[in-house]
């Protein structure tokens, strides 16, 4: 009964409470209504596509539409001896349709990725699948060539019956599934994935340190400047965060260039001979230049952003305590710092990982980073689902990155220009 | 930044070293930028300084590169500007009305699930682009929009909205919600107080997040690069191509219009941040 008295009512009759929890989803209701047309448009062009990335990288129906009756009938083989007459009869039926519709080509395409040798018997059992007679397909089907016969063979088709698979994903760490079943890396030599990953990590560090070692300097300058002379400057820093990124590299092409002017200014000051100037283009030190002054701003304005905030009596208050200048710089002023390079580093470092224009263009061969292979891929040999595998192993260390950022910054607080 | 005159001679030394480095972290920032500009004016077809140039001789400098970006037969940068800028600016345009319709849901206090919906908002920024580029191609492929201009700015809409957002939010931040309240205490529905009230106030925001979307909309290559067909060609993808397989000086002339254009978009993007910063009555 004291419950129902204590209850306050708004001039409607209803309770304050349930009045107000109504004016707050309605409220809520609004706010989400304006943020819903952009959410649904990215959802449906840009999240669902990544989602569309990874449903194709582990796709793997192609086989397993092509020979469904006998992956059908191998669900009861053990695979230690060869199957029984049941799968051959399966197989003979499937590879007749497929014969009829000329994708038996395709099929001996990709089971050849699972083992070699695949082509030439499939091509022979199309020719001799005219003349079988119905029955006992177990006898014509081997007779046709002796790998019919191997029982390795039968294993490698039906490793390909599940409709999905990681092998894509091994193939991007240069491992794969060999005919025991077991994942092993690649012969040594052909190791290029892995190699692609180091170098790829390598430069986005070494370029996220470079961008470091010269933005801090600048960016303490432009924060205890006076206003008219650090304006002026921060144009030096925005002007090219401003011009296009293919403009920036183009000039880096020309600077680079063994006749340009970078080697003209080495030979000038007598650091190498004219007939000895360095390539120092399509390879990795071009890869490093361009980089880092490319993403040089994207460093700067964070650490800017949070120097502008931190007194200058602080680090006289810490000389005035007995602190050399070196001193009151390392304990009082650099820890303040610390959230503007964990910025600055961060974003220079997912930035630099995903490159693609720069590295394609002066990188060469030995400065081209998992863009470039990824990008390979899509355009060049059409594997779609190795390019999406690839893309996505790379997402997920963004996505890394992108949560420790959070962590440590927060999303709310990137500040642009 | 003037030492005061008790230093001692060893930190003078110092800070002149810090000095030094400043200035040369100053000059490999910018002076790449300016040696295009002298090299697009060049009489010959190479791509570093001839003699006559060095020491100044007139004849050594000629307007040709120029003349070839714009009547040149073979050259398609006609079309490729056209193209640009037809493309840029519809992004533009749909990239700030979304953005800045939903950074007002976003600034709301009641706006539930914040930090997730604007992690989902602002992806597109974070993810590298050649990831971007690949799903947003599976889509338009699928959607039937590959290498039409609509697939285009539909994929550099996805592009620009998180910087809109992200201005704008920044904006909005400082914003007094009170003024809106006492139009709405005056009658005015939420519609005509957006017009005449937010949006006034909020414009900077707005404006300095359209150049965003439309400078990365101007230089989108990844992207545009797996969509365009050769009917949809962009400056960014001749200019690739054209860095890919040959540098012609013509290029350099392009190059030297960016240039250009972004000196201007910076003073817009300055003079737009200052005036937001005062009328937020942020004094630095």
């Amino acid at each position: 009964m004291s419950s129902e008295t204590k209850q306050i009512l708004t001039t409607d009759g209803i309770p304050l409470e349930v009045s107000l929890k109504k004016a707050e989803k309605k409220n809520k209701i609004k706010a989400f209504l304006l943020v819903a047309p952009l959410l649904f448009f990215l959802i449906i062009t840009y999240v669902f596509p990544i989602g569309d990335m990874l449903l194709r990288s582990i796709d793997d129906k192609m086989v397993t539409q092509m020979l469904p009756k006998t992956f059908k009938a191998m669900e009861n083989w053990d695979g230690q001896e060869l199957p029984d007459e049941e799968v051959f009869a399966a197989f003979h039926e499937d590879f007749i349709k497929l014969v009829e519709d000329k994708r038996e080509g395709k099929l001996s395409t990709q089971l050849n990725y699972t083992k070699n040798g695949f082509k030439s018997i499939i091509k022979k059992l199309r020719r001799a699948s005219k003349k079988f007679e119905e029955g006992n397909y177990k006898e014509q089907i081997m007779s046709v060539h002796k790998r019919w016969a191997d029982v390795e063979y039968w294993r490698a088709i039906q490793r390909r019956a599940p409709e999905f698979t990681g092998q894509k994903y091994l193939k991007g760490m240069d491992m794969y599934v060999n005919e025991e079943g077991k994942i092993v890396s690649v012969e040594e030599d052909r190791r290029i994935h892995r190699v692609l990953w180091l170098r790829t990590l390598e430069i986005a560090f070494f370029v996220t340190v470079f961008c470091f070692l010269m933005a801090y300097p600048i960016a303490h300058l432009l924060a205890t400047l006076p206003m008219k002379y650090s304006n002026l400057l921060m144009i030096c820093v925005l002007l090219p965060f401003w011009t296009s990124l293919l403009v920036r590299t183009a000039s880096w092409m020309i600077l680079l260039q063994q006749q340009g002017i970078v080697n003209d200014f080495f030979v000038g000051i007598g650091l190498v001979t004219d007939d000895n100037r360095p390539e120092m283009m399509y390879n990795k030190t071009g890869s490093y230049v361009a980089m880092t002054q490319i993403l040089l701003p994207f460093m700067v304005l964070p650490l800017y952003s949070v120097m502008k905030t931190i007194s200058p009596s602080l680090m006289r208050a810490g000389k005035s305590l007995g602190g050399t200048p070196f001193v009151a710089f390392w304990k009082v002023y650099f820890p303040l710092t610390i959230p503007g390079i964990g910025a600055g580093c961060l974003l220079v470092f997912i930035l630099a990982i995903g490159y693609y224009i720069t590295p394609a263009l002066v990188g060469g061969a030995s400065g081209t980073l998992i863009s470039n292979q990824i990008a390979f891929h899509m355009k060049s040999t059409l594997d779609w689902s190795f390019a999406s595998a690839m893309g996505l192993m790379l997402l997920s260390g963004v996505l890394v990155i992108y949560w420790l950022y959070n962590k440590i910054v927060g999303i709310d607080n990137i500040k642009l220009g | 930044m003037a030492l005061p005159k008790y230093t001692e001679p060893h930190y003078r030394i110092w800070h002149y070293i810090y000095l030094t480095i400043c200035g040369a972290v100053f000059f490999f920032l910018i002076a790449p930028l300016f040696v295009i500009f002298p090299l697009s004016f060049n009489a010959e077809e190479f791509l570093s300084f001839s003699d006559g140039m060095k020491s100044l001789d007139p004849d050594a400098f000629s307007l040709r590169w120029y003349k070839d970006m714009i009547y040149g037969t073979k050259n398609p940068w006609g079309l490729a500007a056209k193209n640009s800028f037809i493309i840029a600016i519809f992004a533009t345009i749909g990239s700030v009305i979304l953005g800045t319709v939903a950074a007002l849901g976003l600034s709301s206090r009641h706006m539930p699930y914040k930090g997730l919906i604007m992690a989902v908002l602002i992806s597109p920024m974070i993810v590298p682009l050649i990831i971007s580029g690949v799903a947003i191609f599976f889509f338009m492929a699928k959607a039937g929009l590959a290498a039409t201009h609509t697939g285009i700015v539909l994929a550099h809409i996805i592009l620009g909205t998180p910087f809109v957002v992200i201005t704008v939010t920044a904006t909005l931040s400082g914003f007094d919600h009170s003024v809106t309240r006492a139009a709405a205490s005056l009658g005015s529905d939420p519609v005509n107080t957006f017009m005449k009230i937010t949006l006034p106030l909020i414009l900077p925001g707005v404006i300095s997040g359209g150049l965003f979307a439309f400078v990365t909309s101007f230089d989108e290559v990844v992207v545009v690069l797996f969509l365009a067909g050769l009917e949809n060609t962009t400056i960014p993808i001749q200019m690739w191509t054209g860095l890919r397989e040959q540098l012609s000086p013509t290029i350099l002339a392009v190059a030297t219009c960016l240039i250009i254009l972004s000196t201007l978009i910076l003073v817009t993007a300055e003079l737009l941040r200052r005036r937001s910063e005062r009328l937020r009555g942020i004094n630095r």
